[in-house]
C-alpha cells in the first residue's frame, strides 16, 4: 500500500465502530487511492469498514471485524455544480451542511435533512439517513442521480449520470442507498437539487395524545394542502405537537398556514422551527428505533408503543423513531414488530449503545427476498470483507 | 429495414428444445395459452420499434401469476430464454422476442385493486393500463403520476421494466419514484417480495435496481403503486417563439426563477406541422418552436408563478401566449404533443423516434448541433421533447424508398445519441436500452461499469436466460469477475459472441 504514511495509523477507541476498534485507520484523499486501498486490502483479505462523519458509527449492527477503518473526509470536494440543471456532483466526504451551504448561494438546496451534525454525503448514502422534508422531497434514493463506488476489489464504477432523467442501465445508486458500506465503498454522488423556496411558515398544534396524529396527518394527505413536513414530536400514550411546514412563495404559505389551521381544528402559525423539529428522540443511553409501515397506520402504531417512550414521526410518510431504555429494547422489539406486520410494517435498530448490542435482532425479519440479497451480496463482495455483520442477514 | 441476426447462442437442437418446452408449457399453463403457429406468433414479432422484427418460437398468454411461475421455471429448467412483454409500446425494442425462445405475454394480467386513498396507493397487476390507474384513482382525488405518451395504451408492467416516465418527471419524478412495491418471478420461478405498502424495507433497495431493468432480472406480477393528490389548480400555457434559442431559454429562465413546473414541452417547426397534420391541435401559425408549459399546486402559487412564467416567455420573445382556459383546451394543447410521435407518419414515410437526454442548460448547443448533423446528411429531425429535464425525443425523418437512405438515417439517429453523451446525458430518458442502444451502453459507460452492472444482473439470473441480449453491448458469464480482463471473451472466443 503506498498510501501516504500520514494517512495511515493504528486504530484508537475513538476510531470504533458499534463497539468495535478497528486495526488500522486509513484516510485516502482520491478515488484512485480508495482503489489502491481497497486492492490492498483485498490482496491481503483484511476486512474493510468505511465511515465518514462518524455520525452513524453506532447505527446498524456492529462489524464482526474491522482490519481497517476507511475515512472518507479526504474526499471533501464538491466536484462540479451546475445551478442551471439543478445538480451537483459531490465526493463522498463532504459535510452534508457543507454542501447545502455552497449550493445555497445559488438559492439551491439537497432536499435531505437528517438531523446528525457533521454527516457526510457517503454517509447519508450508505445509512439511508433522512428527515421530516421527505415529505416534499423524498430520500436518498429519489435525489441521488449518479454514484461511483469503488468494490471490494477495488474496481470503480459508475452508475447513473449528471441527469435527472437517465434509465441507461442498472440504478446502482439505489442499490448501495442503505446498503451499510457491505457492497462497497460510496466514493463521489451526483444529486438532482432544488430551489430554495422563499417563504416559511409553521403550524403547531399542541395534542393531548399523540396518537391525534394519526387521523390528523391522514386529513392533511387528503387535503390540496402541500406541506414541506408534518412532524410529530411527542410521548408515546402522551401528549405531543404536530407541527406543520409550508415552504413556497409568501403568498402561498400564509394561505396555506391559514388552511392548515382550519383543517386541524386549531394550532398556532409562526415563521419559526419549534426546538427539536426533525431531531432523532432519545439520548446516547437509549436504543432508537426505526420503524417503517404504510402511511395511514400511523395511530395504529403509536398505540403500539410503550407508553412514555420519546417519539417522532414524519407523519405521512410512513416513518417514525422511537427511544426505548436500553435495557428494555429486547424485550420490547418481537411485541413491537409483530404489531407492525399487519401494516407491512417493520422495526429495525438504528442506534444502540455498545452495551446492550449483542441482545439486539437490529434487523428483524427481511422476508423472502433475504436470499437474493445474500447472492448480490455474494458477488460484490464474495470474500465478506466490506463492513461485514453490519447488515441484514448477518452479511 | 434491419435485419437482426439470429441468435448466436441457439445451435441445431434449439427447435427441438423449444419445442419440449412447449408441450411441458401447455400441461402446465393449458393448451389455448400457449402458441407456436407461426402464423399467431408472428403477431408478437416486435414491439413499438417495427424496425426490429423477429418469431419467437413460443408465445404464452399468461393469465395468472401461476402461469408466470410455470412458464419461468420450466424456462430455467430447460434453459431456454424468455421475454416477457405487455402491449407492446416500447421503443427501443425492450421486448423483442427471441427466436429460440417464448415470449411471456402478461397483457391479461390485468387486476386493478383497490384504490386505498388513506395511504394514497393501489396494487395493480402488470398488464394494467396506465391511464386506467388514474381513470380509478380519479374518484378519490388521485393521479398515478408517471404519465407516458403512450399511456392510452402502455401497460403498468412496460413502464416499470423501462422505467417509463412521461411529461410530468420534471416535478413528480419518474416510475422509480412512485413504485413502492413489487412482486417479482425470479429467471429460476421463486417469487419474491421487493418493497411494499411500507417505505425502507430492511436490506438491499432491490425493487429499486428492478425497476428499469428492462426484463433482466425477473418478471413482475404484481406492483404497488403510490398515488398523488389531484392539486388544487393546474394552469397550462401554450407559447409560441420565432426560434429556437428563445424556446430554450424560456426554459433555463424558469428554473433560474427557481420555479419548478409540472411539466415543460417544447416542440420545433417540423413537429408542430405533424402535430397539426394529425389532430389540429390549433398551434400559433408561423411558430419555429413552441412550449407546452404546466404548473400545478395550490391555487395561490400557481397564479403568481403563472403570471411570472408568462413574463419571462414575453421577455424572450413569445410571439403568442395562450393560456388554457379550461380542462378541454388543456387537452387539446396536451393533444398536440402528445400525439406527436405518431403524427410524424404524416410528414415522412419513415422515420427514427431517439430518446436521448442532455443537461438542460445544454439545449441551444445541442438543438443547434443536431441541426448541423441532420443538414450535413440532406435528412430532417423533427424534435418534440421534455424540455424542463433535457429529455430529447428527435424524430429521424427518412424515406425508405430512397436507397440508402434508412442507413444514413440510423446513423444520424446513433450520432444524435452520442452527442448526447458527450454533452453529459445518456443515451436513454426512459424508453430504455433494449435491442436497439445496447451498442451505445459502452460509450456511456466503462467495461467495469457495464461488469458492475453485470454483478447484479447475475446474483438475480445466473443463467441469463431472462431477456438476453438487452441493455449489455457484450454477452458476459457470471462465473466472471469484474474488473479481469484476460484477452478474448470466452463467449466471443467460442464463436458465439459478437465483438464490438
Amino acid at each position: 500500500m503506498t498510501t501516504a504514511t500520514r494517512t495511515r495509523r493504528p486504530g484508537g477507541a475513538d476510531d470504533a465502530v458499534g463497539g468495535v476498534v478497528p486495526g488500522e485507520v486509513v484516510r485516502p484523499d482520491s478515488t484512485e487511492q480508495v482503489a489502491e486501498v481497497l486492492r490492498a486490502a483485498a490482496a491481503d483479505r483484511r476486512t474493510v469498514v468505511p465511515v465518514g462523519g462518524r455520525t452513524k458509527t453506532t447505527w446498524a449492527a456492529p462489524p464482526s471485524s474491522a482490519d481497517l477503518l476507511l475515512d472518507l473526509t479526504g474526499l471533501d470536494r464538491v466536484v462540479e455544480h451546475v445551478a442551471g440543471d439543478l445538480t451537483v456532483v459531490a465526493e463522498a466526504g463532504v459535510r452534508l451542511a457543507d454542501l447545502q451551504a455552497s449550493v445555497g448561494q445559488a438559492g439551491q438546496l439537497l432536499g435531505l435533512d437528517p438531523p446528525e451534525d457533521g454527516a457526510t454525503l457517503g454517509g447519508v448514502v450508505s445509512a439511508n439517513a433522512s428527515g421530516p422534508r421527505r415529505l416534499r422531497y423524498g430520500t436518498t434514493r429519489d435525489l441521488l442521480i449518479g454514484i461511483t463506488v469503488v468494490l471490494a476489489d477495488g474496481t470503480v464504477a459508475h452508475a447513473g449520470g449528471k441527469v435527472v432523467k437517465n434509465v441507461a442501465g442498472y440504478d446502482l445508486g439505489k442499490l448501495f442507498t442503505g446498503a451499510h458500506g457491505t457492497l462497497g465503498v460510496v466514493v463521489s454522488t451526483t444529486w438532482r437539487l432544488h430551489p430554495v423556496p422563499p417563504a416559511r411558515r409553521v403550524v403547531t398544534l399542541e395534542l393531548p395524545d399523540v396518537a391525534a396524529a394519526g387521523s390528523l396527518s391522514i386529513a392533511l394527505a387528503r387535503s390540496t394542502l402541500t406541506p414541506t413536513a408534518v412532524e410529530l414530536i411527542g410521548t408515546a400514550g402522551g401528549p405531543g405537537r404536530l407541527v406543520v411546514l409550508f415552504e413556497s412563495i409568501a403568498e402561498s404559505v400564509s394561505d396555506q398556514a391559514r388552511s392548515a389551521v382550519a383543517l386541524l381544528g386549531g394550532g398556532t402559525e409562526s415563521e419559526d422551527l419549534p426546538d427539536g423539529f426533525g431531531r432523532r428522540p432519545g439520548g446516547a443511553d437509549d436504543v432508537l428505533l426505526r420503524l417503517a409501515f404504510a402511511p395511514a397506520s400511523l395511530a395504529q402504531v403509536l398505540g403500539a408503543l410503550p407508553a412514555g417512550a420519546a417519539v417522532s414521526a414524519h407523519a405521512g410518510t410512513g416513518v417514525c423513531s422511537v427511544a426505548v431504555p436500553a435495557g428494555d429494547a429486547a424485550a420490547v422489539l418481537p411485541g413491537l414488530r409483530a404489531a407492525l406486520a399487519p401494516h407491512d410494517g417493520t422495526a429495525v435498530v438504528q442506534r444502540a449503545p455498545d452495551a446492550v448490542r449483542d441482545r439486539l435482532d437490529h434487523w428483524g425479519p427481511v422476508g423472502d427476498a433475504l436470499d437474493l440479497m445474500r447472492r448480490v451480496k455474494d458477488r460484490f463482495d464474495p470474500e465478506r470483507r466490506m463492513s461485514p455483520g453490519r447488515f441484514v442477514g448477518g452479511f | 429495414m434491419t435485419t437482426l441476426a439470429e441468435n448466436p447462442l441457439a445451435g441445431p437442437a434449439t427447435a427441438e428444445r423449444t419445442t419440449a418446452l412447449a408441450g411441458r408449457l401447455r400441461a402446465a399453463v393449458g393448451t389455448e395459452r400457449v402458441l407456436t403457429d407461426r402464423a399467431q406468433v408472428r403477431t408478437y414479432e416486435c414491439d413499438g420499434l417495427a424496425n426490429f422484427k423477429v418469431t419467437p418460437a413460443v408465445v404464452v398468454l399468461a393469465e395468472s401469476r401461476q402461469h408466470v411461475v410455470d412458464t419461468v421455471r420450466l424456462c430455467s429448467e430447460a434453459g431456454v430464454p424468455f421475454v416477457a412483454r405487455g402491449s407492446g409500446t416500447g421503443l427501443s425494442g425492450g421486448a423483442l422476442p427471441r427466436a429460440d425462445g417464448v415470449l411471456l405475454v402478461l397483457s391479461r394480467l390485468r387486476s386493478l385493486g383497490p384504490v386505498d386513498a388513506d395511504n394514497r396507493q393501489v396494487t395493480v397487476e402488470p398488464g394494467v393500463i396506465n391511464l386506467w390507474v388514474t381513470r380509478d384513482a380519479a374518484p378519490h382525488d388521485l393521479a398515478y403520476a408517471p404519465d407516458p405518451s403512450s399511456q392510452l395504451v402502455c401497460s403498468i408492467g412496460g413502464n416499470v421494466a423501462e422505467n417509463a416516465g412521461g411529461a410530468h418527471c420534471l416535478k413528480y419524478g419518474f416510475t422509480v419514484n412512485h413504485v413502492l412495491g413489487a412482486e417479482v418471478v425470479l429467471p429460476d420461478g421463486e417469487v419474491v417480495h421487493l418493497g411494499g405498502r411500507a417505505p425502507e424495507h430492511p436490506g438491499y433497495d432491490l425493487l429499486g435496481a428492478f425497476i428499469g431493468s428492462e426484463g433482466t432480472l425477473g418478471v413482475a406480477t404484481e406492483l404497488t403503486l403510490r398515488l398523488v393528490r389531484v392539486p388544487e389548480e393546474v394552469q397550462t400555457m401554450l407559447v409560441g417563439y420565432r426560434s429556437v434559442e428563445d424556446a430554450a431559454g424560456t426554459v433555463s429562465d424558469i428554473i433560474g426563477a427557481g420555479i419548478l413546473p409540472a411539466a415543460v414541452e417544447m416542440m420545433d417547426s417540423l413537429a408542430i406541422e405533424a402535430a397539426e397534420a394529425a389532430v389540429s391541435c390549433g398551434y400559433p401559425e408561423g411558430a419555429v418552436a413552441v412550449l407546452v408549459i404546466e404548473l400545478d399546486g395550490p391555487r395561490v402559487e400557481v397564479e403568481a408563478q403563472f403570471k411570472q412564467v408568462e413574463e419571462i416567455a414575453q421577455r424572450r420573445n413569445a410571439f403568442e401566449v395562450r393560456i388554457a382556459a379550461d380542462a378541454a383546451e388543456r387537452a387539446l394543447m396536451w393533444k398536440g404533443r402528445k400525439s406527436a410521435f405518431a403524427a410524424v407518419g404524416r410528414i415522412s414515410p419513415s422515420y427514427f423516434v431517439q430518446d436521448g437526454v442532455i443537461p438542460r442548460t445544454k439545449l441551444p448547443e445541442v438543438l443547434a448541433e443536431m441541426k448541423r448533423m441532420a443538414d450535413a446528411k440532406g435528412l430532417r429531425v423533427a424534435n418534440v421533447f421534455h424540455a424542463g429535464d433535457g429529455n430529447l425525443h428527435p424524430l429521424v425523418l427518412f424515406d425508405d424508398a430512397v436507397e440508402g437512405q434508412a442507413h444514413e438515417a440510423e446513423e444520424l439517429a446513433g450520432d444524435i445519441l452520442e452527442l448526447c453523451i458527450t454533452s453529459g446525458g445518456s443515451i436513454t430518458g426512459e424508453h430504455g436500452v433494449g435491442q436497439e442502444k445496447r451498442m451505445k451502453m459502452g460509450k456511456q459507460f466503462t467495461p467495469e461499469d457495464l461488469d458492475t452492472m453485470q454483478l447484479v444482473r447475475c446474483a438475480f439470473d445466473p443463467d441469463g436466460i431472462a431477456n438476453p441480449g438487452k441493455v449489455f453491448p457484450t454477452p458476459r458469464l457470471c462465473g466472471e469477475r469484474p474488473g479481469v480482463r484476460k484477452g478474448e471473451h470466452p463467449v466471443q472466443a467460442a464463436g458465439l459472441g459478437e465483438v464490438f
